[in-house]
């Protein structure tokens, strides 16, 4: 099974909608910008320490 | 059956209406890297795999019989194109769900279930992120303290180097293969204002990496034609394998290669339902000509590299119109149609919440993108790397930005920035473990999903459009599906039910059963 733990710390974490049938309306720039300090905080929590090295070591081969 | 559907309720009295089941389903290659270990893609890749199908008394091959990806749908066919797999014997299996799950060049893929609906597509796609994730967790038991395999839900390194998130929709066969390409083409350019995943700077041959410090899709930078049969080079906007995987005298597959891989599931949900709506319509002959583009490859990168959606691209009838104008045209005539035809081929309440969400992406995006960060890839990750790069005081082409592009797609969740970010969800998570083990109930992925959840000892192979059954005695049985719509749980729940053993199954199938060639090879 996977981990599911990630911290529940913010408003911000992924909210879970089950109505299905309902288009939601967009919800307001105010709103999302009184949250974006939480949630950089928490970014900035899980961000890869070594920047560089994980950038650099990401190398794919094509696909398709 | 996939007869010609019957003419809509509410619906005017058109005798042309031609439109078939928009059956869909994804395959996404996903990027793989092996942490504190020496390894390459490839064995990665299947050990992921192995770890995943180990947990089970016994995984299933697949069957390659019919498969034909050098067909091309403009009526030749290529050389010598079988499918790599045959040759190296890499990892491939089908899941109790009606899944494959594979080593697809030098990446794990998970094709989902053939779906009826777009809403059960997506369904499924968030089922194979939680295999994805279930099997970065098993591998563990398999690798050195320390080590572990990550799995990046994204279409490309940041080095030139892109792996695919591939669409396929079912088209009737007498539909114009070339006109239909030339119309949603339109759309392929377009749609990626709601559906692209974002991405720091540009792997553009020819443009300094740099050079763009934020644009709206993973893909854009990589297709150089309109249209084409390639896949890894030269990369079309429309592509032309033509390999139904189905009765190729009734139907096509269009396998869309364009499309971003999607952490939000209402993009997913937007870019499958937008598509089959359209798709339908172009059936119906109901898209209008004079949305044609007149330059497609310059287009969609100049729109990918313009955040402020402010680019203007050339139509055929001489406009020139924004991405997101073009989109607002394209979904009104959606609803026009709607209207007219009804939206049977995507299923009218499924196709009524596309076109709802559909609007209101177009609305957020005019007002400003910022209002549809819980909705769109490209705005939620922008939202961080400004947050940061503010916060921080960072440089707009910090290497710090490009690893945060990266870790929004890691698919280890506690690593993962997209499920940080506030995206809206549509699929609880026991709806997506469910769907990681049981098929789709409305097409023959049920019938599959369903062969392989009772017998699985004596399934030998298969594949999308046949089971082959070793029952013991005799040659092997091969049970042909050419019918994408027969197989449901509807048609087939009581023939389950009945028989205990492989061999009830073949003998009630009585005349559909052919004895099969298929050799194991592994």
């Amino acid at each position: 099974m996977p981990e599911r733990t990630r911290k529940p710390k913010t408003p911000t974490t992924r909210a879970k909608t089950e109505t299905k049938d309902q288009a939601s309306p967009a919800v307001s720039g105010e709103k999302l910008i009184a949250e974006l300090d939480d949630l950089l905080d928490e970014i900035d929590d899980v961000l890869e320490s070594n920047a560089e090295d994980f950038v650099k070591s990401y190398v794919q081969k094509g696909g398709e | 059956m996939v007869a010609r559907l019957k003419k809509p309720r509410q619906v005017n009295t058109s005798e042309d209406k031609l439109s078939i089941p928009k059956i869909c389903g994804i395959e996404t290659e996903y990027g793989i890297i092996a942490k504190g270990m020496d390894s390459s893609a490839v064995t990665a890749s299947s050990l992921l795999i192995n770890s995943y199908v180990g947990r089970f008394d016994k995984s299933i091959g697949w069957d390659f019989e019919d498969e034909q990806p050098g067909s091309d749908a403009r009526g030749f066919s290529l050389d010598d194109s079988f499918p790599a797999e045959i040759e190296m014997h890499l990892v491939n299996t089908v899941l109790t769900n009606g899944a494959r799950y594979y080593v697809d060049h030098a990446h794990p893929e998970v094709s989902t279930p053939e779906c009826r609906y777009v809403d059960e597509a997506l369904i499924y796609d968030r089922a194979g992120e939680e295999i994805i994730r279930q099997s970065m967790v098993a591998a563990k038991g398999f690798l050195p303290e320390g080590a572990e395999l990550i799995a990046y839900k994204n279409n490309s390194d940041g080095k030139g180097n892109s792996y695919g998130c591939h669409e396929n929709y079912l088209l009737a066969r007498d539909l114009s293969f070339s006109k239909m390409a030339a119309l949603i083409t339109t759309h392929f350019v377009t749609r990626q204002i709601f559906c692209g995943a974002g991405k720091v700077g540009t792997e553009f041959e020819g443009m300094a990496h740099n050079s763009i410090a934020y644009q709206l899709s993973q893909r854009a930078d990589f297709f150089e034609e309109e249209v084409g049969l390639e896949t890894t080079l030269k990369r079309p906007i429309v592509n032309t394998r033509d390999e139904p995987h189905c009765d190729p005298l009734k139907y096509r597959r269009l396998h869309v290669i364009v499309g971003d891989a999607n952490m939000s599931e209402v993009a997913t949900f937007l870019k499958l339902g937008t598509t089959a709506i359209l798709l339908a319509m172009i059936e119906d002959n109901q898209f209008s000509e004079s949305l044609l583009l007149t330059n497609p490859v310059p287009a969609i990168r100049a729109i990918s590299h313009d955040p402020t959606l402010r680019q203007k691209i050339h139509l055929q009838d001489g406009r020139q119109l924004t991405a997101l104008e073009i989109q607002y045209e394209l979904c009104e005539r959606a609803e026009v149609y709607a209207k007219n035809y009804g939206l049977e081929a995507v299923g009218q309440q499924t196709g009524e919440q596309v076109l709802r969400r559909w609007r209101n992406v177009l609305d957020g995006l005019k007002q400003d993108p910022i209002t549809v960060a819980h909705i769109v890839d490209w705005v939620a990750k922008k939202r961080i790397i400004d947050g940061l790069t503010q916060r921080h005081n960072l440089s707009d082409r910090d290497i710090k930005l490009k690893a945060i592009d990266l870790q929004y797609h890691d698919m280890r969740p506690e690593k993962c920035l997209a499920l940080r970010v506030g995206l809206e969800t549509l699929v609880s998570q026991t709806s997506a473990l469910k769907a990681a083990v049981s098929p789709p109930e409305t097409t023959r992925a049920y019938f599959r999903g369903m062969c392989l959840t009772k017998w699985p000892q004596d399934v030998v192979a298969a594949n999308w459009d046949s089971v082959v059954f070793d029952i013991g005695s005799g040659p092997l049985r091969r049970i042909p599906m050419m019918e994408p719509l027969r197989g449901t749980k509807a048609m087939t729940q009581e023939l389950f039910g009945r028989c205990t053993t492989s061999a009830e199954l073949v003998a009630a199938l009585g005349d559909d059963v052919s004895t099969s060639s298929f050799a194991p090879t592994n």
